[in-house]
Formats: structure tokens, C-alpha cells, sequence
């Protein structure tokens, strides 16, 4: 009896009722794509593994450090392999082209990164030759390099025209993966620098370690950072994990905008619902005297409201979820430069789903009261 | 029509809850869109007084930044020597050589970590930025291991107080002074002794160099004569022109963020005007049929109602505005990813964010109002008047 009076009730302004699912829908959507958003920013921390320890100047990261380091590191008690690399910088054509170039000492890489999966032919040809890189699918795709073509940088750190040549296109173990960066031997940059700019050779950006142990990761960066300590160039060692939450919290101020924004839709669409829910219940404020009048108690109105409110929220909530993933598609494709990652976690369809459910409690909550409260002497004498 | 006026008002105050839920509603979408208008405003401010238009930075070809950039000593030598640099007060070219690193700070509240500029200064870098002034304190000496901070630091950064020191380089360095650059980047740095600092990071090339232009139309020779000179490998921009490509990007996401947020924004706040609208028509149904029966045309009763709706955009515009206007006390501080430092800039409100921002609330309240407006004006007068 209960529930199908809310249906009839949902079903009477049919207009209104469409209207206000839209609302719910869209914003619901908004709030979903939002939250996908911020987990796109988190990308490179989910991907960070806690074996690997990054070491990078302590000053900050735009200094280098000495490539004899490499040793002293690997002698460190608890690591197991190190690899280098440099944050290259490199411009292909035009500015907005932007992704992510590193010059990387590939053998080491390539076996600390075991989640870029390279065929062995690849591999080969990769470490063979010099001038070789390795770009991720997704990168290859975008600007439709095949193996075999050649490649130039234009280099905004170190100066010139760089040529690579293609030798093999990785894809990611999981969809955590970035396939969009771009790699390339170190030793080029290095030998080349050595001919132009002799002083700023043989200086590495950041070296990747890894531990055997994860447990004793903390204690291996400190031990590391203490074989350093007050030289010229003293080291800062964290695990992969905070070197790309310090990268987070750098646009730490933009992330809280976009947090804020994504609850202020969700209030947005609580005074949407509530209007339409509070109008409903204006009109129907006769009926309720009746109901009243037959002996049904304020819990049983109550009841009746709410599940009328709820009603529209999870039919709203659901087509906006549902409309989340083929967004969160269109959204890559024309963001997919800013966001190399970006996934509807289950978090977020958790988030929505209760985004929802609280919206329909609220709208619920004021008409209510309302109906609850008023004299039936009023209620009934009540005009329009 | 002066009644249909008051008609129109008295039913929004009748309706009391219903009117202050929509125009509460269409509030927050006019908040969300004035403030972000306000962030790229204040981004573009922030960016456009950063720079001179009578001076021209020179950094290394295609370096996008100083950060990036180098110029050895020989090339600022042969730069410093053109004939379009303009002579300074004691008959020496008005140019200085800077030098620009980036350090790891914590900032205050939150004690994450954020990049400072770092720049390297020679006695005539206050000249050549007039926007710049020492509030508190003094320059620091040449030669010496001080500094002075820009006043966004000193707020904004961990043990970044006056009399204070920061380690940093291998050294400590002492808090001479505060400076104020207005709403300008130059807030967010610090700045020292360009030889010290050299010496301190070991970088023994320079970051890039600032001049005057004897005359303001010069830049285009000069640039020619840098560019082509085959012993520079320099290029030179105008001030202005090198801090606005700085934010190209930062102010595109701000737009497609603004952009989109807005629009998602307004179908929600338009739904929510059209379900106010078209329950006040149908409640008033029988209202309808008697203005109509007194005389009214259906055009008058299509004008009340789209003015009713009108109304409560502008209330939500109004309420939105006011409470937006108060952002203007914020200050947003973050990286700018093009140059990997931390940039602060405020929330800045103008009459055409203003007008905007009226004219948005109105559209709301004018597309949430015209379907049901028609319909209203579409009632036969005994349908109506039947109806109840």
C-alpha cells in the first residue's frame, strides 16, 4: 500500500519528476566525473611501487646529482639495484604536445619498471642501439609512431635538436600503468653533453633504487641520505610513494577547488530536489489532512515523503552512474594530454551512490517536517 | 502593468521556502562562475604587472623559462654592451644578470612542500622593477649571506620571518627584509646576492638577463640583433610578453575547468528554475483564468511570468555576487607546472565579472522561465478557470 502510493506519487507531475531525475542525474554525473578527476591526479602515487626508493638533491629537484654517487649508493646495506635518470624536457614540434621524456640508464630501468612490458625482440633492438627509445602505447597512438621511425625533441633544459629512433612501444602490466611517457638511453644525453656543454655532464637527475625489502625501505633511504650528508650535493631519499605525493601536493590548491566544487554540485542538487519535493508536498497538503484525519500517525507521512524523495534519488543516482563510463571515455579523448590516467575507481561509484542517497534524505527532510506539523483545520482549509 | 508587477514580486515572497531554494540554488551556480572568472582574472593580473613593457628579458633559445634557462658570463657581457640598453643613473647599462633556482620550502599551514624561486640579484634589480618596494627592513648587502623575501613568502612559508635565517645551499642565510610587489609574482620569491648565490648552488652560469629599452620601440632591433648574433644563443622577449606565455597553461586549465563546471552547473540550477516555475503555473491556474477574464492579454501574462522568473534569477545573481565578493580576501597559492614554482594570486572581482555574472543569473532565470511563461499564457480562459 505504502509503495505504491509512492509510485503513484512519483508518476503524478510527470514533468516535475523528469525534470528534477535530470537534475539528480546530471549532477550526480558531474560529482562522479569530479571525483575521477582528483583519482586521476593520484595516478602516479597509485602507481608507485613500495620497493623502489627515489634519491633526488635535497635542495630541490631542478639540481643534479654527481653520477659518481652511483656507486656509494649501490654499496648502501639493503639496496639491491640502482638505475638513473633525467627529466629531459623535451618538445616534440610544438609546446602543446606535451608528455613525459626522461633519459634513463635503460638496462637497470627497464628491470626496476617491470610493469612496462616490452616484447624481447624490442627489448633488444632498444638497448642495442644508442640513439633508441621506447614510448608507451598510448603515446604511440597519439601522434601515430609506428617502430622504425625517427623522432626529434626539440630540448628546452639541454639545448638543440635530439633525433631518436623508435625501437619499441610498451604497454602497461595494469591499467595503473602511464602509457604516454617516453624513454630513451641516458648515455645519449651524456656522451652529447660531453662534446657541448662539458660541465654539466656525468650529472644525474634522480636515482631509482630498489630494496629488497619494503619493510626496511625508510631505514635504506636514511642510511643512503647519511653517506651523503654534508657533501656538495646532499641527497633526499623517499620511497616512489611521497616523491609523487610531493608532486600532488605542489597543486595541492587547485585539487581542494575541484574537491570543494564537487560537493557544492551535490548542495546544488539537494536545493533542486528539495524544491521539487517541497512543492509536491504543498499541494498535496489536503491529502495529508485527510490521511491525518483517517487516524495515520506523522511516521506513516513521513514514510510516504521520503520514500517518494528517495525514489527519484536512486533512479537518478543510477542513470548518473550509469552515465559516468561512457563520460569518463569522452572526457579521455580530449583530455587524455592532461590526464594520462583516467578510471572510475569503485570509490567513486561508491561516493556517487551516496551522494545520491543523501540527497534524497534531505529533499525529504523540510516537507516533511512540514506535513508533519500543520493542523488538519489548516491543512484542509488550505487554497492552492 | 504596474500590477502585474507587483504580482509577480508578491507571489515569490507568498512562496517563500520554494523562492528561497531556487534563488539559493542559482546563488551557488552564480558563485561558482563569478569565482572562477575571478581566479583568471586575478591569475592574469597577477601576471600581466608581473612584467615591464619597456623591458625585455633575454634567456637561452628555446628555454621557456628561467628555471631552464642558462647564459654564460661571455654572452651577458656582449648583451650588456648593445646600444639599446638603456643607461642607468650612474652612466652604466641599466641591466642585470640573475640568476633563478628553485628550492625546496614547507609551506606554513599545511607543511607540504612547494618550490620557491631562488633569484640572484645585482644592485640594480629594484631599479629596473618599480613595482617592487622594501616594506620592512632593508636590501641585502652585496656580498653578504642575506636576503630579503617577497611578502607572499613570509606569509605563506615555514620559518620565512625578518631577523630569521634558512639553510638552504650549504649555508645559512639571514632575513634582511620583506618586500612588496603588489599582486605580482615577484611576492612569491626570495631574493640574494646574484656572485653569493652563484657560488652557494655552483652553478656558474647565469639564469637570464633584464634590461630597459632606451627607447620602448627598440625591442625589435635588439631582439633581431641578439638572435642573429652568432656568438649568443640567446633569445629576448618583452617583460610582459615572457611572465604571460609563463601561464599560458595554467590559465587554459583554469578556463576548460571554469568552462565546464559552469555549464553542468547551469542545467542544474535551470532545471531547478523551470520545476519552480511551472508548479507556480499550475498552482495558479484559476489566478491565471481570472486575470485573463479581467481583461489581461496573453502577452501581458507571459511577460509577469517570465519577469517572475527574472526576479528570481537576479536574486540568486545578487546573493551569488555577495557572497563571491568575499573571496576576494583569498589568496590561492600553487605550482604554475611551466616553471615548477610556486606562484600566489587572489580572487579579483571588476565591474565586467560583475555584469557577467548578472547577465548569467538572468539567462538562468529567463531559459528556466520560458517554457512554462508560455504555457501559462497558453490557458483558454475557461479551462482555466474551471481547473482547480
Amino acid at each position: 500500500m505504502l509503495l505504491r502510493l509512492v509510485f503513484r506519487n512519483v508518476l503524478r507531475h510527470k514533468l516535475r519528476t523528469a525534470l528534477t531525475l535530470c537534475g539528480i542525474c546530471v549532477a550526480i554525473l558531474s560529482f562522479g566525473l569530479l571525483r575521477t578527476v582528483i583519482s586521476a591526479w593520484y595516478a602516479g602515487v597509485e602507481a608507485s611501487s613500495a620497493n623502489r626508493l627515489i634519491t633526488r638533491n635535497a635542495i630541490s629537484l631542478i639540481f643534479p646529482l654527481p653520477l659518481s654517487y652511483l656507486e656509494r649508493i649501490r654499496g648502501v646495506e639493503g639496496v639491491k639495484t640502482v638505475s638513473y635518470g633525467n627529466w629531459f624536457g623535451g618538445i616534440y614540434i610544438e609546446e602543446k604536445n606535451f608528455f613525459a621524456n626522461f633519459a634513463v640508464e635503460p638496462r637497470t630501468y627497464l628491470e626496476l619498471y617491470s610493469e612496462y612490458l616490452l616484447p624481447e625482440d624490442q627489448k633488444q633492438a632498444f638497448l642495442r642501439d644508442r640513439r633508441a627509445c621506447i614510448v608507451g602505447r598510448k603515446l604511440a597512438k597519439r601522434f601515430d609512431w609506428t617502430v622504425g621511425d625517427l623522432i626529434t625533441l626539440r630540448g628546452t633544459i639541454f639545448p638543440g635538436n635530439w633525433e631518436f629512433v623508435l625501437r619499441g612501444i610498451y604497454s602497461g602490466r595494469d591499467h595503473r600503468v602511464d602509457e604516454s611517457q617516453f624513454f630513451f638511453h641516458w648515455d645519449y644525453l651524456n656522451e652529447t653533453l660531453k662534446k657541448t656543454e662539458p660541465l654539466r655532464a656525468d650529472q644525474v637527475g634522480i636515482y631509482i633504487l630498489n630494496v629488497a625489502n619494503p619493510e626496511h625501505a625508510a631505514e635504506t633511504g636514511a642510511r643512503v641520505d647519511r653517506v651523503f650528508k654534508n657533501s656538495y650535493a646532499e641527497t633526499l631519499t623517499e620511497t616512489e610513494k611521497s616523491f609523487q605525493l610531493g608532486f600532488v601536493a605542489l597543486t595541492e590548491a587547485i585539487l581542494l577547488v575541484i574537491q570543494l566544487v564537487s560537493f557544492v554540485v551535490i548542495v546544488i542538487i539537494m536545493a533542486v530536489a528539495a524544491n521539487s519535493m517541497s512543492m509536491s508536498v504543498r499541494e498535496r497538503l489536503g491529502e495529508y489532512a485527510v490521511f491525518k484525519t483517517l487516524g495515520f500517525g506523522g511516521a506513516y507521512l513521513g514514510m510516504l515523503i521520503l520514500g517518494e524523495s528517495l525514489l527519484m534519488a536512486v533512479v537518478g543516482g543510477t542513470g548518473g552512474v550509469l552515465l559516468t563510463f561512457p563520460a569518463a571515455r569522452v572526457f579521455l579523448n580530449y583530455l587524455g594530454d592532461y590526464f594520462p590516467i583516467f578510471l572510475v575507481t569503485r570509490q567513486t561509484v561508491i561516493f556517487q551512490g551516496l551522494a545520491a542517497l543523501a540527497v534524497g534524505v534531505a529533499a525529504a527532510a523540510l516537507p516533511t517536517w512540514r506535513a508533519v506539523r500543520v493542523p488538519i483545520i489548516q491543512a484542509l482549509g488550505r487554497i492552492g | 502593468m504596474s500590477l502585474l508587477f507587483f504580482y509577480s514580486l508578491r507571489n515569490l515572497f507568498t512562496r517563500r521556502l520554494t523562492t528561497f531554494l531556487t534563488a539559493s540554488g542559482m546563488a551557488l551556480v552564480v558563485f561558482v562562475f563569478a569565482s572562477i572568472l575571478m581566479l583568471a582574472q586575478g591569475l592574469e593580473n597577477t601576471l600581466v604587472e608581473t612584467g615591464s613593457y619597456d623591458n625585455a628579458v633575454v634567456i637561452r633559445r628555446s628555454s621557456v623559462s628561467e628555471v631552464q634557462s642558462g647564459v654564460e658570463r661571455l654572452q651577458a657581457a656582449i648583451v650588456e654592451t648593445l646600444p639599446e640598453v638603456a643607461l642607468g643613473p650612474r652612466g652604466r647599462p641599466l641591466l642585470v644578470k640573475e640568476l633563478v633556482v628553485l628550492i625546496t620550502m614547507e609551506k606554513r599551514q599545511s607543511g607540504s612542500p612547494a618550490n620557491v624561486v631562488i633569484r640572484g640579484i645585482s644592485e640594480d634589480s629594484f631599479l629596473l622593477r618599480p613595482q617592487v618596494t622594501v616594506s620592512v627592513g632593508r636590501t641585502p648587502r652585496p656580498g653578504s649571506s642575506e636576503i630579503i623575501i617577497g611578502r607572499s613568502i613570509e606569509k605563506g612559508f615555514e620559518g620565512a620571518d625578518l631577523g630569521k635565517s634558512l639553510f638552504f645551499a650549504m649555508r645559512s642565510w639571514t632575513v634582511v627584509g620583506v618586500f612588496d610587489a603588489g599582486s605580482t609574482g615577484f611576492s612569491s620569491e626570495i631574493w640574494g646576492d646574484v656572485d653569493q648565490l652563484m657560488q652557494a648552488f655552483r652553478r656558474p652560469v647565469y639564469s637570464s638577463l633584464l634590461f630597459r629599452l632606451r627607447e620602448s620601440s627598440d625591442f625589435e632591433q635588439v631582439k633581431d640583433r641578439i638572435e642573429r648574433d652568432p656568438r649568443l644563443t640567446l633569445e629576448a622577449k618583452r617583460e610582459t610578453t615572457y611572465y604571460k606565455d609563463q601561464s599560458e597553461m595554467m590559465a587554459k586549465f583554469l578556463r576548460i575547468l571554469g568552462f565546464s563546471l559552469t555549464i553542468v552547473f547551469s542545467v542544474g540550477a535551470i532545471v531547478g528554475g523551470m520545476i519552480t516555475m511551472y508548479a507556480s503555473v499550475a498552482n495558479r491556474t484559476r489566478e491565471i483564468g481570472t486575470l485573463r477574464a479581467l481583461g489581461f492579454r496573453r502577452k501581458s501574462i507571459l511577460i509577469a511570468f517570465l519577469m517572475e522568473s527574472l526576479f528570481l534569477g537576479l536574486l540568486g545573481g545578487i546573493a551569488g555576487l555577495f557572497f563571491a565578493s568575499f573571496l576576494q580576501f583569498f589568496t590561492v597559492s600553487t605550482t604554475n607546472f611551466q616553471t615548477f614554482s610556486e606562484l600566489a594570486f587572489s580572487f579579483s572581482l571588476d565591474v565586467s565579472i560583475t555584469l557577467k555574472a548578472v547577465a548569467f543569473a538572468l539567462g538562468m532565470g529567463l531559459l528556466g522561465g520560458n517554457l512554462p511563461a508560455i504555457r501559462a499564457s497558453g490557458m483558454e480562459i475557461v479551462d482555466a478557470l474551471r481547473e482547480a
